[in-house]
């Protein structure tokens, strides 16, 4: 098992023929995600070839979903597009839509994932602003490196690419079932809660990676959650200790308001739940190594 | 982006809430001409994008335009909490006989919007919240139309006397919200006066730059003039930068991780007295020579800077390319390089990258194994005749 993504989903990709969403269709590819299809409504009909990999281009996601059985989309159309592209996904009926794009509007974000709750929730959104999600030798859904590390117990959901990659390296040796990157946007459709409760519920996952960022309180109702929800063990990393009050450090969400959203609550909250935290990236690899020793 | 009162004011207009009349002035006669074409008493306001104008003097009535002119003359060019008073706004004195609260904003665990009114308004809001949460309405909207303004009335407990009047400017607000592609639109005080009409008389909006490329008008919001310099230089090469207050120069890729690594500097500094990370810089996915040396030309310009932790995961990235860079980016800085720099490189072709570092061995350049060594190092140079 793993969550989200398995070796049996079929994924297709919305915006493969662009650049970004072709270079990361090959690497995908590479990974052994099965890739059945792109959407481009100016290039339905047309083929590409990535490699031998021969893969057709549909005009819209639910011809795709028609034709293929496919049940991941991943989203790499510019950002002002993204909100189309998503509500198409979602009304395709297609059961998880990974949305890599950086720079989508807030209010986009706001209305895609409004119109996927009042469609009745079939859809999973993860992102914008994210890596995706990889479960290390079954499928990559995203942009996260398939080389770092190899299957294993343990699951990570990170707001940050880099961190996430970080992480899945010092616990290489070990190696993870699904790491998933939620995105740093204020405005996100998968949250730490819900993936903590998908690995919650994956009898392969033994131990999970949380990680954190200034900005809102999406870790201390993380925190809320694992003390009445998460019997597996986590441990917690919390990134912009230092960052300054009203600034935004990157990613659009990740900014301290007035005395909200600072990482040293986000570490109490999650220290008052039994979460134990890292002060840096490899103490919390090597406090994840102690709760599986 | 936050705007500043006159500019959310304006937005207001815009969309038609009731604001009172006012005019931007930069100088004394400036204000004294805007208090004469206004008319009877005015507040003078001192523009800054920070709380607590009123308490440092930023804020205040003159009952003619020779005292507008004088009270701007002791306003302009004021210090409040570091951010000097360049502009202020005239506009007539309003008879208020109540003031109220209201926002939108973003609500992000039910990843929606919020609207938040009170009557009891024109203090700060997280004092009402916390000391008196019953007085504050919470409403979740994802769309405001007048029944849904009504309801946020009634939550609110607005008297009926204003109730239709506050519903109307609740949805021109929301207009605002949605049309301008803010992520904060807020009206404090939000007043009804002696005649009975209802104004919004201090506003605050903050506008999604995520948004930029559908409103090309809200390039010329921007306060250049306010900005850190450095800050400025490294927006104009579309680089992401924050100035801090230290003395590690930081160049990451990825937010998470630059933001990571700013803390693991200030750790290390911990045990180097007390040396902190001078800024945060995500250089992003594509390192490429060029990125990574108007990086290292922004970052070494800082006059506080002492050394630079250089800390790359390549992920899509290769870290060959990265080392490449820093090489280049050297090779373009000549003598402009002089401060040390301590160099972390993990992941995609990292031996490959350590090679060319390694075979250019460049005097300045030390490569470290790993982040926390890394940045003990880093801490370590800069600390150096503190």
């Amino acid at each position: 098992m793993a969550v989200f993504i398995t070796e049996h989903s079929r994924v297709i990709v919305q915006g493969m023929t662009g650049a970004e969403g072709a270079k990361h269709t090959k690497r995908m590819l590479k990974s052994g995600t099965r890739i059945v299809g792109g959407v481009n409504p100016r290039k339905a009909g047309e083929v590409v070839d990535f490699d031998g990999h021969v893969l057709p281009v549909f005009g819209s996601v639910s011809s795709a979903v028609e034709a293929t059985g496919a049940d991941v989309t991943v989203v790499f159309v510019p950002p002002a597009f993204t909100k189309d592209a998503v509500i198409e996904a979602v009304d395709a009926g297609i059961g998880l839509a990974v949305v890599i794009t950086e720079g989508v509007p807030v209010h986009d974000t706001a209305a895609f994932w409004s119109h996927a709750v009042s469609s009745g929730g079939r859809t999973r959104i993860i992102g914008p602003n994210c890596p995706g999600v990889i479960s290390p030798g079954r499928s990559n859904a995203g942009i996260i490196p398939d080389d770092i590390c190899g299957p294993g117990p343990i699951g990570l959901v990170s707001k940050s690419g880099t961190l996430t990659y970080q992480l899945m390296y010092e616990l290489r040796d070990i190696g993870f079932t699904t790491a998933v990157g939620i995105g740093g946007d204020p405005i996100i459709g998968t949250t730490h809660i819900d993936a903590l409760a998908a690995f919650e519920a994956d009898p392969e996952t033994e131990a999970i990676v949380m990680i954190g960022e200034i900005g809102g309180d999406a870790e201390e109702r993380a925190a809320d959650y694992i003390r009445s929800h998460v019997t597996k063990p986590v441990v917690g990393y919390v990134a912009g200790f230092t960052a300054p009050e009203g600034k935004t450090m990157g990613h659009a969400g990740a900014i301290v308001s007035g005395s909200a959203g600072t990482a040293q609550a986000k570490k109490e909250a999650l220290e008052a739940a039994g979460v134990r935290v890292g002060k840096t990236p490899s103490e919390t690899a090597r406090l994840l190594r102690d709760l599986l020793a | 982006m936050d705007l500043h009162e006159h500019q959310a004011r304006d937005l207001f207009a815009a969309h038609a809430v009731p604001v009172p009349h006012g005019v931007l002035a930069v100088t004394p006669d400036e204000a004294h001409a805007a208090a004469t074409s206004i008319g009877g008493t005015v507040v003078v306001k001192a523009q800054v994008k920070t709380g607590g104008r009123g308490k440092a003097g930023g804020v205040k009535l003159a009952h003619s335009p020779t005292e507008a002119r004088e009270v701007a003359s002791d306003i302009l060019g004021m210090d409040i909490k570091g951010h000097v008073v360049r502009e202020v706004l005239v506009v007539e004195a309003s008879d208020i006989v109540s003031e109220y609260y209201f926002s939108f904003l973003l609500d992000r665990a039910n990843r929606t919007f919020l609207a938040m009114a009170s009557v009891e308004g024109g203090m700060d809001i997280e004092e009402v919240a916390a000391h008196r949460p019953h007085a504050l309405a919470l409403v979740p909207v994802t769309e405001v139309d007048p029944a849904k303004a009504h309801e946020i009335v009634t939550a609110a407990d607005f008297p009926p006397s204003v109730a239709d009047q506050v519903a109307d400017v609740i949805v021109r607000l929301w207009e605002t919200f949605v049309a301008e592609d803010a992520t904060l639109v807020e009206v404090n005080p939000l007043v009804c006066t002696r005649s009975g009409s209802v104004l919004a008389v201090d506003g605050k909006i903050t506008l999604d730059d995520n948004a930029a490329f559908r409103h090309p008008a809200h390039a010329a919001l921007a306060d250049v003039t306010a900005e850190d310099p450095l800050e400025a230089a490294a927006r104009a090469r579309g680089l992401n930068y924050v100035k801090l207050d230290g003395q590690v120069g930081v160049i990451g890729n990825g937010a998470g991780l630059v933001m990571s690594t700013l803390d693991v500097v200030a750790y290390a500094g911990s045990r180097h007295g007390g040396v902190r990370p001078a800024n945060f810089l995500d250089i992003g996915g594509g390192a490429s020579a060029q990125v990574m040396a108007d990086g290292l030309d922004i970052i070494l310009n800082d006059p506080d800077v002492r050394s630079v932790f250089v800390n790359v995961f390549g992920g899509i990235t290769a870290c060959d390319a990265v080392a490449d860079g820093i090489v280049a980016a050297l090779g373009m800085l000549g003598d402009a390089a002089t401060k040390p720099l301590v160099v972390r490189l993990d992941g995609n072709n990292v031996e490959e990258g350590r090679r060319i570092l390694a075979e250019a061995a460049h005097p300045l350049v030390t490569v470290v194994d790993t982040m926390d060594d890394a940045a003990d190092q880093a801490a370590r140079l800069a600390a150096v005749g503190v």
